[in-house]
């Protein structure tokens, strides 16, 4: 480790005592605790007007639900190959690193490829974000913006992590607990966390 | 922090997860009162995003205070599910949509 870099990670060391290694994942932090405000704001709203209407369709029986335990499966399994990929980051093994975040770059379209299967099966079936056939005009708008915010972040996720895959390929990166750990683990965090807000809307959205 | 650690073991999370998973589709079959299916939801949610957030996202092994951090919006969320409660409270009759016009299919 040079001289400077040193001093920078001492700097940051100062700055930052609730993430010593690096300031990035604090900064990561405090956005994903914004964020997660942001759906759990959506949630609850959610949560108030179903619960003021007398004919909210029951989800589970419009929505199909195999097909999205399988995408929370698919989610899910995406979360280890990160984990995987940056445990092959950590240890200086680039060909591990790749192909585990190859594999969640794989997880992510994958889910989204689905979501838009389930989509656009759900509109052919007269689900519109201003009504459906079941019941509650709401029930139809209230499904689209959350499962689609939730998708917009996986969107990014997947921008996000092939740029840390680019990262992680170019030889002249180096690898091991350092600089490139940290940034990909960052990167992590992210991933981990539309994870996490995916098992909410499930729960929330398909299965209550 | 998150360097100094032994790694969990991964794929037993990811065995919990799975696990729990499928006991949640269970649960909203198995034929008990509602109020007991949403609490039984509700708990294998907040298990499972436990399990995300303490070992994927590593904050077993960080400073304490980054996991009350990450606690706020469930705190926040809790309060506002508290302010919401007055207006459940104004509903005396829960309304159904009064134009029942089946709107997909007049706009399909």
């Amino acid at each position: 480790m040079s001289q400077v870099e040193t001093i920078r990670l001492d700097m940051e060391r100062a700055e930052s005592p609730l993430t010593p290694e690096s300031s990035g994942k604090l900064g990561m932090w405090i956005f994903l605790v914004g964020d997660a405000m942001g759906f759990g704001t959506l949630l609850c709203g959610y949560g108030a007007m179903r619960y003021g209407s007398a004919d909210w369709p029951t989800p589970y029986q419009h929505l199909g639900i195999n097909l999205t335990a399988f995408m929370t499966f698919l989610l899910i399994c995406s979360s280890v190959t990160m984990v995987k990929g940056l445990e092959g980051v950590k240890n200086g093994r680039r060909r591990t690193a790749q192909i585990y975040l190859l594999l969640t770059i794989i997880g992510g379209a994958g889910f989204l490829g689905l979501q838009a299967y389930e989509w656009t099966k759900l509109i052919g079936e007269g689900l519109k974000i201003f009504g459906n056939p079941w019941g509650a005009s709401l029930f139809g708008t209230t499904f689209f913006i959350i499962t689609g915010f939730h998708g917009m972040h996986v969107t990014a996720g997947v921008i996000y992590l092939s740029v840390m895959l680019a990262l992680v390929s170019k030889p002249t990166t180096a690898l091991g607990p350092g600089w490139t750990y940290n940034v990909v683990e960052i990167s992590g965090l992210y991933w981990h966390f539309v994870d996490l807000v995916w098992i909410m809307v499930f729960t929330f959205i398909y299965l209550l | 922090m998150a360097e100094g650690h032994a790694s969990p073991n991964y794929w037993m999370i990811w065995l919990y997860l799975f696990i729990l998973t499928v006991t949640e589709i269970a649960v909203i079959f198995t034929p008990i009162a509602r109020l007991l299916v949403v609490i039984a939801l509700v708990s294998l949610a907040l298990a499972k995003a436990t399990l995300v957030a303490a070992y994927f996202m590593h904050l077993r092994f960080e400073v304490r205070t980054l996991s009350l951090i990450a606690l706020t919006p469930l705190f926040l969320g809790a309060v506002l599910i508290f302010i919401l409660i007055p207006d459940h409270s104004a509903v005396l009759h829960k309304t159904a949509d009064s134009v029942k016009v089946a709107p997909a299919a007049s706009h399909r």
